[in-house]
């Protein structure tokens, strides 16, 4: 009880912190003091304190985009083990239902950039959908490595591994299928190289150029549903990428944040010492992901 | 017990009849049009009536009449594929029918209404008639007559070159499937002895092979497997929308029943049979699903959409296969599962596709995704509705498509091998096409969806058009609501599968593995799912409550009067994937090339034409249509030579023969 309380005080508070983090690190390589590491919760917090602005185009749509992903991926949160600790929700197969849910939000935030009828967020929706074709199989080859070491279909046993630990004969496809979650991960919270959280030229961006018409508490709760997913698809990556163990139980919790905070810290690296990509490079980058994720599966059914 | 099946019967016949009394009936008259839909609606509650007793029933009944033909026998029955496969035949052409009264009114429609009327019933007669069929000379007849009508049914606007141009495709194709099927039954028949469709004693491997190969082609050029399914985007576009519902939704399907049954009653599979199944689906789907983004037309794009449903049911069908040569009751009951619940899901999902496309065409009397636009204000109840099918032929949860296509992937997931049984994991990469075809599917029809219903409309005609009448919406309410109910409760399918599993092969295992599927976990997670997001759509409305609202144009970046012609379109939208598969597409390339200081006007137009249809089957049977004239000294159009032929021709076989 005790750990699934904290497991949902960690998924409904913790997100913001990541994006604080990266920005810090962010900073910190450009020389600058960089924002409070609390700013997103304060962008949050003042979001939620706005009126609506609302293009007339719009349609109901626009505005049950955000809620539905915000929806989708607490669902999805609820559905992946943090560390150590068992996933509130668990079941045969419900790994589909995880890659699943992040669909059903594509489906629902590119549908909504359509709305507006703005051709720069029709370029980011069909950017979007584009690379997610390609990131989506990724993941599933990622999930036929894991299920295949595990031996099971559920999220928390395969992520957690087999009861001694993945075999030593696991690392070199352990490995690549990191690379390649990470990849993903870059990809689907919209980091460079694929995307510039930052950049003011709506002609390069993905999903900042879908969301461009959004604005007040309904853009409050994109920001947020996309710090969750960072969070969400971080804890995943952390499971193969870091598949350690505290010595004692107590330390589990720690162990964990400060497992995620480092990815905080390594996003917020790979952002600053890497260009974006071309756009039309992107899905060299996406390819690569897909086959480091297939040769995993290759080495490991050999 | 026979009382299901003399229902059964009776509900063919009026299906296939309904249409006839209005024949009677003067051409502008109302009333014909009305009386078949009652006639229909009698015949398939009739029917559904008679599945439900037949799946109480203890042992599948069955019944077998004398008749005049030299060959075969009226021997039909009625065992859970049956039900699975006839349920959609009782449901969608009498919804689509009902559709007809406000889509294509016989007022309206003098000329080839009662047209329409006869050759609809009688293709979803036949259809039902192909479903319990179990004589290979009764299940030809059967299935020409369905062939036929629905070429009849969808030619209506035969004045239109292009409706002609796909008719023709299609009738070649058909009965190019039905070559294959007359020999594989002639096959049959030698083999087993008789044209009975009941399981076959053990036969030698390549003769059971061949069969094998002879339905794969025979049923594949009717379900529309790539690279045979060079009649459907045509065909399907061309019909009226109801008629598009009916082929798709239900007649594609009887292809995979052919194939079902055909692999029921053949003896055990080589373990090839399974895997070229599923390579053929994965490709199928793969490829049928990248054409569809490369559409513009909207019922093209649907109707490619079909060929990657029929992609994903294959895959299905091919585990199942594998399942059972390598003795797996887990693959067999979670692919063919899967398979035959997905063949319900795209039914209804997929009809309710074309009929709300349907209403669109209605209500502004273009295809051309392109021309449309902002559709979601005139028409907001048709739009919903829409975007629910959208939803759930994307396979995303909590709809209907998702509870089909979990069941392949577990499947497929479980060919892994997992916790040290045999597995064959070359078969688990089914899971990342499925997974590349959800993804590629979510892109299609946010597409359409956007394209179509949001943003500002594009032409005058979309600022004119409504929301269709009841009789219209009814049907669509109707199967939206089957998407919804099978999407959180799909364990009512499961007893219904797990039967149509054990008729297919009765193997042990099976119940153990029907009774272990977590499908409860869908339900939960999917009403979990709805009522989380109810509850902060409630929670973000409450917050918004008072608060100032304003409403301005779209900031476009500063740009103070974006008109729609510079929305992004469902071409440039599909652009960048179609370059991505272009090696799979080979679109038409389109640019513009600037060449002088002060270029002219210029046009631009992206085409993906279908790679097998127009650059390989149209230049075949062009090229042979130039060669092929030196035949006509064969040909002297005089009778009485004909019938010389036929005699020496029979005169040769009896010599041969005997």
């Amino acid at each position: 009880m005790t750990e699934r309380l904290i497991h949902l005080g960690l998924l409904l508070l913790f997100p913001p912190l990541l994006l604080g983090v990266v920005n810090k690190t962010k900073a910190w390589f450009a020389g600058r003091n960089g924002p409070p590491l609390l700013q997103t919760y304060f962008d949050l917090a003042k979001l939620m304190r706005k009126g609506l602005v609302l293009s007339t185009t719009t349609t109901w749509v626009f505005r049950a985009a955000p809620v539905v992903t915000l929806a989708t991926v607490l669902l999805a949160g609820l559905l992946l083990p943090l560390g150590r600790a068992a996933a509130p929700i668990a079941f045969t197969g419900d790994l589909i239902l995880f890659a699943y849910l992040f669909g059903l939000a594509r489906f629902f935030t590119t549908a909504a950039a359509l709305d507006t009828g703005s051709a720069f967020a029709g370029m980011g929706s069909a950017r979007e959908v584009t690379f997610a074709c390609l990131s989506e199989p990724a993941l599933f080859f990622a999930f036929l490595v894991l299920a295949k070491l595990s031996g099971t279909l559920t999220l928390t046993q395969m992520l957690h591994g087999p009861a001694g630990g993945f075999p030593p004969a696991a690392t070199a496809p352990l490995i690549l299928v990191a690379l390649g979650l990470f990849a993903i991960l870059l990809t689907e919270s919209c980091r460079i190289p694929v995307d510039d959280p930052n950049t003011h030229l709506e002609l390069t961006m993905i999903h900042e150029a879908m969301v461009l018409d959004h604005g007040g508490p309904l853009f409050g709760v994109i920001l947020y549903a996309a710090a969750l997913k960072l969070f969400v698809l971080g804890a995943l990556l952390l499971h193969v990428a870091a598949p350690f163990q505290a010595a004692y139980p107590w330390q589990e919790w720690p162990l964990f944040i400060a497992e995620m905070l480092g990815l905080a810290v390594l996003i917020g690296i790979v952002e600053s010492v890497m260009a974006r990509l071309q756009m039309r490079h992107v899905p060299y980058l996406l390819v690569s992901a897909l086959l480091l994720c297939g040769f995993g599966f290759i080495l490991l059914v050999r | 017990m026979m009382v299901s099946l003399g229902l059964v019967l009776a509900a063919i016949g009026l299906l296939g009849l309904s249409g006839l009394p209005a024949c009677l009936l003067p051409a502008r008259s109302p009333a014909g049009q009305r009386l078949a839909t009652a006639l229909m609606a009698g015949g398939s509650l009739l029917g559904l009536a008679g599945l439900a007793l037949a799946f109480g029933a203890a042992a599948p009944p069955a019944l077998e009449l004398p008749w005049g033909l030299p060959w075969g026998r009226f021997r039909v029955a009625l065992d859970a594929i049956s039900i699975l496969f006839l349920a959609p035949v009782f449901v969608v052409p009498l919804l689509g029918s009902l559709y007809g009264l406000g889509y294509w009114p016989q007022a309206a429609h003098p000329e080839n209404g009662r047209r329409l009327g006869c050759f609809y019933g009688l293709l979803a007669g036949a259809m039902a008639l192909v479903a319990i069929a179990r004589d290979g000379v009764l299940f030809l007849v059967a299935w020409e007559a369905m062939a036929l009508a629905a070429y009849f049914a969808a030619t209506l606007e035969e004045e239109n070159p292009e409706v002609r141009r796909a008719g023709w495709v299609y009738l070649v194709a058909t009965h190019a499937g039905t070559l294959c099927l007359i020999a594989m039954f002639a096959l049959w028949r030698q083999a087993t002895g008789s044209f009975a469709l009941v399981p076959a004693p053990p036969l030698p491997a390549a003769l059971a092979g061949t069969l094998f190969v002879l339905a794969l082609i025979g049923f594949g050029f009717k379900a529309g497997l790539m690279p045979l399914h060079v009649w459907l985007p045509g065909a399907h576009a061309n019909a009226p929308s109801h008629v598009s519902a009916v082929m798709s939704g239900v007649m594609l399907k009887m292809g995979i029943y052919g194939l079902v049954r055909m692999t029921a009653v053949l003896p055990t599979p080589a373990a090839w049979w399974g895997g070229t199944l599923l390579a053929v689906g994965a490709a199928t789907g793969v490829a049928g699903i990248a054409y569809a983004l490369g559409q513009q037309d909207c019922k093209r794009l649907l109707a490619y959409s079909s060929i990657e449903n029929i992609g994903i049911i294959a895959l299905g069908l091919g585990l199942a296969l594998l399942g059972r040569s390598l003795e797996r009751a887990d693959w067999v009951l979670l692919g063919l599962g899967g398979a035959l619940l997905h063949v319900w899901n795209h039914s209804l999902f997929k009809s309710l596709l074309f009929l709300a496309t349907g209403a669109i065409i209605h209500a502004t009397h273009t295809r051309e995704m392109d021309r449309l636009g902002g559709l979601a204000k005139q028409m907001p109840r048709t739009m919903a509705l829409f975007l629910l099918g959208a939803v759930a032929i994307c396979a995303l949860p909590p709809l209907n498509g998702f509870a089909s296509e979990w069941l392949l992937y577990v499947g497929l997931f479980r060919t892994l091998g997992l916790g040290g049984a045999a597995g064959c994991p070359a078969a688990a990469l089914g899971a990342v096409a499925l997974a590349m075809v959800g993804a590629l599917a979510t892109a299609g029809f946010v597409k359409l969806a956007g394209t179509v219903f949001l943003g500002s409309p594009r032409t005058e005609a979309t600022r004119q058009a409504h929301d269709p009448g009841a009789s219209m919406l009814l049907p669509m309410g109707l199967l939206a609501a089957g998407c919804v109910g099978l999407g959180l409760f799909p364990m009512l399918a499961a007893p219904l599968l797990a039967a149509a599993a054990h008729a297919w092969t009765p193997m042990p295992g099976l119940a153990t593995a029907a009774a272990e599927l977590p499908l409860p976990w869908i339900t939960r997670l999917g009403l979990g799912l709805v009522a989380l997001a109810a509850v902060l759509a409630l929670a973000v409305m409450a917050l918004l409550r008072g608060r100032p609202r304003a409403s301005v144009a779209t900031w476009d970046c500063g740009y103070a009067r974006p008109t729609p012609r510079m929305q992004y379109t469902g071409a440039s939208f599909g652009q960048s994937l179609v370059g991505l598969f272009s090696f799979l597409l080979w679109p038409k390339p389109a640019k513009l090339a600037l060449r002088t200081l002060f270029p002219p006007g210029a046009t631009f137009a992206s085409r993906v034409p279908d790679a097998i249809l127009d650059r390989l089957v149209r230049p075949l049977f062009a090229l042979l249509g130039r060669q092929l004239p030196r035949l006509h000294l064969l040909q002297p159009a005089q009778t009485h030579l004909y019938l010389l032929y036929i005699l020496a021709i029979l005169i040769t076989l009896l010599l041969w023969g005997g």
